[in-house]
Order: C-alpha cells, then sequence, then structure tokens
C-alpha cells in the first residue's frame, strides 16, 4: 500500500496518532476518530486503502460483528486480514481497519446496514455476506423494506462483486436477487414477522417447511448451494460438516458459521481448515462473555431488536436459571422502547427474572402483561447479589450492556 | 355481542406491524379480562377476510408501500366499512390513522385514497416529528393527559366530521397544534406502537364504547401507571 498517494499517506497517519491518543485518553479505541480525521483530509481514503485488496463486506439486523470475526478466523490461512473487528461499522472504522493492516491483501468488514451502498462503491469489495434483516430501533435505522430497495440498486451496479447471502429470508433474498453472481445459502430464519409479504410484489408468501414462495408473482425462496440443518452444514458436492465444536452458542451463530464457512470457501478456504479456526472464538466484543463475580459466573448476552431477543432467549440456561434484563434508550439504542412488544417474554414464565436499566419501567410494564414474574432492580449489581451463586444470564440491549461490561471490568 | 365477552380483530399484522402495535392488543385483553370480561382475538392477515363480528379494530404502524397495500386491501374488502356500520370500535395508529382519511401520502408524496372512515388528510410534511408526544384529550372524552412515542412525516388536516383528539403540548402530532383525530367510536393517534399501554385510560375508553358501559370497575395500580408517570416527568420536566 505504499503506493498511496502523500495526501493520503498524510491523512493515514494522522488517523492512526488520533486513534492512539484515543485510546491513550481511555475513550474506546480510537477507530471512530482515527477514521474521521482520516477522511476529513482525504476524502476519497476509503477507495484508495480499498484499492487491489479482496474485501468482503458484512452487513444484517443482526450478527454482523459475530460474523466478521468468523469469518475472518476462517480465512487466517491467507495471511494478514484487516477487519474492524470492534464493531466501528461505518466508513470512518472502515478507514481506521485498512490504515491499520497496510498490507493485508485481505480485509473483512462489517457494515452498517445503511452504509452497504456507499460502501461497496467506494471499495468494490470482491463480496457482499447478507444474512437477516428484521425490524430493528425504527427512530434510527432505516425502513428495511426500503433498505433491501437500496441493497438491490447498489448490488446490480458492482457486477464484479459477488454475493453469499441467506435465502431463507425472503428480504435478504430480494436485496441480494439483483446482483451478477449469488451464492445462497440456506441459513435458517426464526423470526419471521417481517416476511409475510412478498418483497417483489406485497402478495402473501407461502411457506412449507423451509420453502417459501409467492403466491401472486414468481419471486420465490432460490436453491441453496450450503445448507444448515440443524447442528450441521451441507457443503456443494454434499459433504457435510458438523458443527458442535462452535464455542459461540445457539442457532444463531449456527447460521452465521454457515455463512462464514461459505466466504471462506470462496477464497479458497475450505470447511475442514475454516472450521477448526472459527470453533477457536469464544467470544465477540463482549458478547457471550463470562464473567466471574462473587462467586457468581454472569453470562452477558447483547440483544437489541426482537429478533435479537428471540435469539438470546435460545441460549439461556435452562429454567429455572434465573435471568437479567437491562434496557436503556440512549441514541445507539433507539430512544423508542415500543419494539419490547415485538418480544414474546412469555418464554421467561418460571425463572427468578429481574429487571433493571434505565428503562426499568418499560421492561417492567412489559413482563407485567405478558404474567412473568419479575423484581425490578436499580441496578445490575442489585440482582447480581440476589440470586445464589451460580450461573446468572444477563440479556441487555446495546448501551446497557457496555454499561454491565464496563462496570465487570471489560473482559472480552 | 354479549355484555361480558369482547372480540378484538387485529387488522393485517402482516402489513401494519412495525412498532410493537401487538401491545394494544395485549393491553386490552389484559384490562378486560382483570374485571372478568373475556375475550377473543384474531388476527387477519391481509389475504383473509376482515370479519364484520368484532367489537374492537386495531390498525397498526407500517412503512409507505405495505399502507399503500393495506388500503387498497381494506378498500376491497370492505369488511371494515361494514363493521363500522354495526357499530364496531376502531383505533389505529400512525399510518393505519392515515389511512382511515380520505387520502394520505405515499412513498413520493403522492396522494393515495384511504378508506374514508374519519374526516381527515393527510400529506407528507418538511421534516419527519421523531420523539416522545403529549396531548391534553378532549375534556369531552374524560380521559387523562396522554403520552406515546411519535416517529412520522405525516401532516393531517381533520375536517369538520372529526374532533381532534387532544390538543399538543410535547412533540408535534398532526401538525396543527392537535394529536389524533375521533369520530363518534373511530379513533385514531400519531402515538404509534403500543399506544395503550401508557394511557390505561384510553385503553378502558376503548372497552366501555365497545361493553357500551359508562363505567368500568377501576383496576389495582400495575406498572403501566408508574411508568406514564415516569415518562410525563421525563418529557415535561
Amino acid at each position: 500500500m505504499s503506493d498511496l498517494p502523500l495526501r493520503a499517506q498524510m491523512a493515514v497517519a494522522l488517523g492512526r496518532t488520533a486513534a492512539k491518543m484515543s485510546r491513550l485518553a481511555g475513550r474506546g479505541d480510537g477507530s471512530v476518530i482515527g477514521g474521521r480525521i482520516g477522511l476529513k483530509l482525504d476524502p476519497e481514503l476509503l477507495a484508495r486503502l480499498a484499492k487491489d485488496r479482496k474485501l468482503v463486506l458484512v452487513s444484517a439486523t443482526n450478527g454482523k460483528t459475530t460474523t466478521t470475526r468468523l469469518i475472518t478466523a476462517a480465512m487466517t490461512p491467507l495471511g494478514e486480514i484487516a477487519t474492524n473487528a470492534f464493531g466501528a461499522n461505518m466508513p470512518t472504522g472502515h478507514v481506521s481497519a485498512l490504515a491499520a493492516a497496510l498490507d493485508a491483501e485481505y480485509g473483512v468488514l462489517e457494515c452498517d446496514e445503511k452504509y452497504v451502498p456507499m460502501v461497496l462503491k467506494q471499495t468494490e469489495a470482491s463480496v457482499v455476506a447478507l444474512m437477516n434483516l428484521s425490524r430493528d430501533q425504527m427512530d434510527r435505522a432505516a425502513e428495511i423494506w426500503l433498505l433491501a430497495g437500496k441493497w438491490r440498486k447498489a448490488l446490480e451496479a458492482a457486477p464484479n462483486t459477488h454475493v453469499i447471502a441467506n435465502c431463507d429470508d425472503p428480504l435478504v433474498t430480494w436485496g441480494a436477487s439483483s446482483a451478477k453472481s449469488v451464492t445462497w445459502v440456506a441459513a435458517g430464519q426464526h423470526w419471521r414477522e417481517d416476511s409475510w409479504s412478498c418483497p417483489e410484489c406485497g402478495g402473501p408468501l407461502d411457506r412449507e417447511g423451509t420453502n417459501w414462495e409467492c403466491r401472486e408473482c414468481s419471486f420465490a425462496r432460490p436453491k441453496p448451494a450450503w445448507i444448515l440443518h440443524g447442528e450441521r452444514v451441507t457443503a456443494p458436492g454434499g459433504r457435510t460438516y458438523e458443527l458442535t465444536g462452535l464455542q459461540l452458542p445457539g442457532r444463531a451463530n449456527r447460521s452465521n458459521a454457515a455463512i462464514a464457512l461459505a466466504v471462506a470457501s470462496y477464497f479458497g478456504v475450505e470447511p475442514e481448515t475454516a472450521l477448526p479456526l472459527m470453533t477457536q472464538v469464544k467470544s465477540v466484543a463482549g458478547r457471550y462473555t463470562t464473567v466471574e463475580h462473587q462467586d457468581r459466573t454472569i453470562r452477558l448476552l447483547l440483544a437489541k431488536n426482537p429478533a435479537g431477543w428471540l435469539e438470546a432467549f435460545d441460549v439461556l440456561q435452562p429454567a429455572p436459571g434465573p435471568v437479567a434484563l437491562s434496557i436503556n434508550a440512549q441514541v445507539p439504542d433507539g430512544r423508542d422502547t415500543s419494539w419490547l412488544w415485538d418480544v414474546d417474554y412469555r418464554i421467561l414464565r418460571g425463572r427468578p427474572v429481574w429487571a433493571t436499566g434505565e428503562r426499568r419501567l418499560d421492561l417492567a410494564a412489559r413482563l407485567e402483561a405478558a404474567e412473568v414474574d419479575f423484581t425490578v432492580v436499580d441496578d445490575i449489581d442489585q440482582a447480581v447479589m440476589a440470586v445464589p451463586p451460580g450461573h446468572l444470564d444477563v440479556i441487555a440491549n446495546y448501551t446497557a450492556f457496555q454499561h454491565i461490561r464496563t462496570r465487570y471490568g471489560r473482559v472480552v | 355481542m354479549s355484555s361480558d365477552s369482547i372480540k378484538i380483530v387485529w387488522v393485517y399484522p402482516d402489513l401494519l406491524s412495525t412498532y410493537g402495535d401487538q401491545g394494544n392488543c395485549i393491553v386490552l385483553e389484559r384490562r378486560a379480562r382483570l374485571r372478568g370480561i373475556s375475550t377473543r382475538t384474531v388476527h387477519v392477515r391481509s389475504d383473509e377476510n376482515v370479519p364484520v363480528d368484532g367489537d374492537i379494530y386495531l390498525l397498526g404502524g407500517g412503512e409507505d408501500r405495505p399502507q399503500i397495500l393495506a388500503a387498497r386491501r381494506l378498500r376491497n374488502d370492505g369488511g371494515l366499512h361494514r363493521a363500522r356500520e354495526f357499530g364496531a370500535v376502531i383505533f389505529a395508529v400512525c399510518a393505519g390513522y392515515q389511512l382511515l382519511g380520505t387520502e394520505f401520502g405515499g412513498e413520493e408524496g403522492q396522494p393515495v385514497e384511504g378508506l374514508g372512515l374519519l374526516d381527515i388528510r393527510s400529506g407528507r410534511g418538511e421534516k419527519r416529528a421523531v420523539g416522545e408526544i403529549v396531548g391534553d384529550v378532549d375534556p369531552a372524552l374524560n380521559v387523562p393527559r396522554i403520552t406515546g412515542f411519535e416517529n412520522h412525516q405525516g401532516v393531517t388536516h381533520l375536517g369538520p366530521g372529526v374532533k381532534p383528539l387532544a390538543t399538543v403540548v410535547h412533540g408535534v402530532g398532526n401538525g396543527d397544534g392537535t394529536e389524533g383525530a375521533y369520530a363518534d367510536h373511530v379513533m385514531g393517534t400519531y402515538m404509534h406502537g403500543p399506544a395503550l399501554v401508557r394511557n390505561p385510560g384510553l385503553a378502558d375508553l376503548l372497552l366501555r364504547w365497545a361493553l357500551k358501559r359508562d363505567e368500568l370497575p377501576p383496576l389495582p395500580e400495575s406498572w403501566s401507571e408508574r411508568l406514564r408517570e415516569e415518562r410525563l416527568n421525563a418529557v415535561l420536566s
């Protein structure tokens, strides 16, 4: 990358210095501020840094950070990989990630759903991996039908980009199907409340088993090349691989792993090699981390939207294992807590449940209506001390999660 | 309709459900059940006929495209109109509120024909209204101040056939200082999603209308009231 123009080289160097100062000042990993300064000095910096590299963009409503991490792990045999491992998933974060690994031929970049068109255009990424789309915090996120439409346009305009997409999600399929070449992965879909209507014509979608098709137009589930079934993945050609060795729990992570296997295979790293590397991933930016505190083993689960809660419930310790829930409504969380009413909390009946976070009263009203027994506490410590020594699962949304993570020592 | 049973119809959850709209069903069911009134809720998808024998019809929010589809299918179906003639209660939020009117704005702001169940006309405003909304309800309805969250870019003009639901204390609402609208037992509001959660008084009004009763037995204080109080304090202090 030493052939960067002088201005771009300066932009990279100054961005790195800023990032380092930010880290020294204890203000996060510095990738946002570093990238911001770099882009200010050279607005073309992202395109320049991406040039001549093989990049993967990873996007979805849920599982972006984890899948990015799994793909990066799987691709380690290819050499150094540039990646924004800490979830800074907008262009500033991409600039920092690429600037931090100037000699890396490959890059795996988590990308915010809204930024996919812009980042794809600038980076001309080799691969775009798309997993799922579902309702998110709508005061800050875009409406998902519009979003999928923008993916369509962007992919249509990028004929050299290969797409690897989850064909069990009709909206993702629609968003991806304008691409010139696509590898379809049957990676599963558990949250279906956002895919009752055909994204193409608005007609009703009929489902039978894993198949889905529109009753009124020709839009239907494409034939998958990779298939996730339970704890196994079948690769093109029919060989089957067990995912039981994954340390990341739950069906959502098996889904992420199926996508990661397909991406790695596209670059020539076959599952025999990729899977053992992926099984080494234990926690991702604090997600699924366990921390020990006062004889309690606290496991942290992040859930930001209804589909995410469904997946968090999937990995809970069996009842009557205790659960603490923490909800905030700061800007990164969405200021609106309406989405709590799309989560079916009845599954928590029969366990001790603690409700906390800045919006614990919203949570309390929701749990009360779901007829779940719960105790409202002012902070997570009270919940931790109230459970007997042993395991405690904590599910929290974004800033609540970060708060708890910091509270217990930011162990990753 | 027997006096101690209510049929709730959730209209088109496949098109009009984006913000926890289901909460309104849950709240009505719960507040009825706690008073010994049984409820039956049917979810009617947009490829099914809207039953005409419901007591309360709920319409949720939605993106532009589903809103247009919902309006077209509800017009063709006619079930909601007939239920209205039979005196059913209709409560609609956000996109559902707009489509009850004679006209609303489509994806490009183009006028789209609504259901004409409320004498209102909506178009697209300059700026998106996102945030908490508080309003003082028309005294004729005898319901305490409403609190909710709005997220829309609509501007709604009220015709002579409706009255505003509330006067805006905080937030945007219809865009002219009023919020929502009602006529007889048809009501719409820009408070989106689970609007009834923080407004148990409004939920009880709908139940009273459906049961044709002037009063309902009071319920013990719930977390919803504490939430309501906290939100009102947070917004108005």
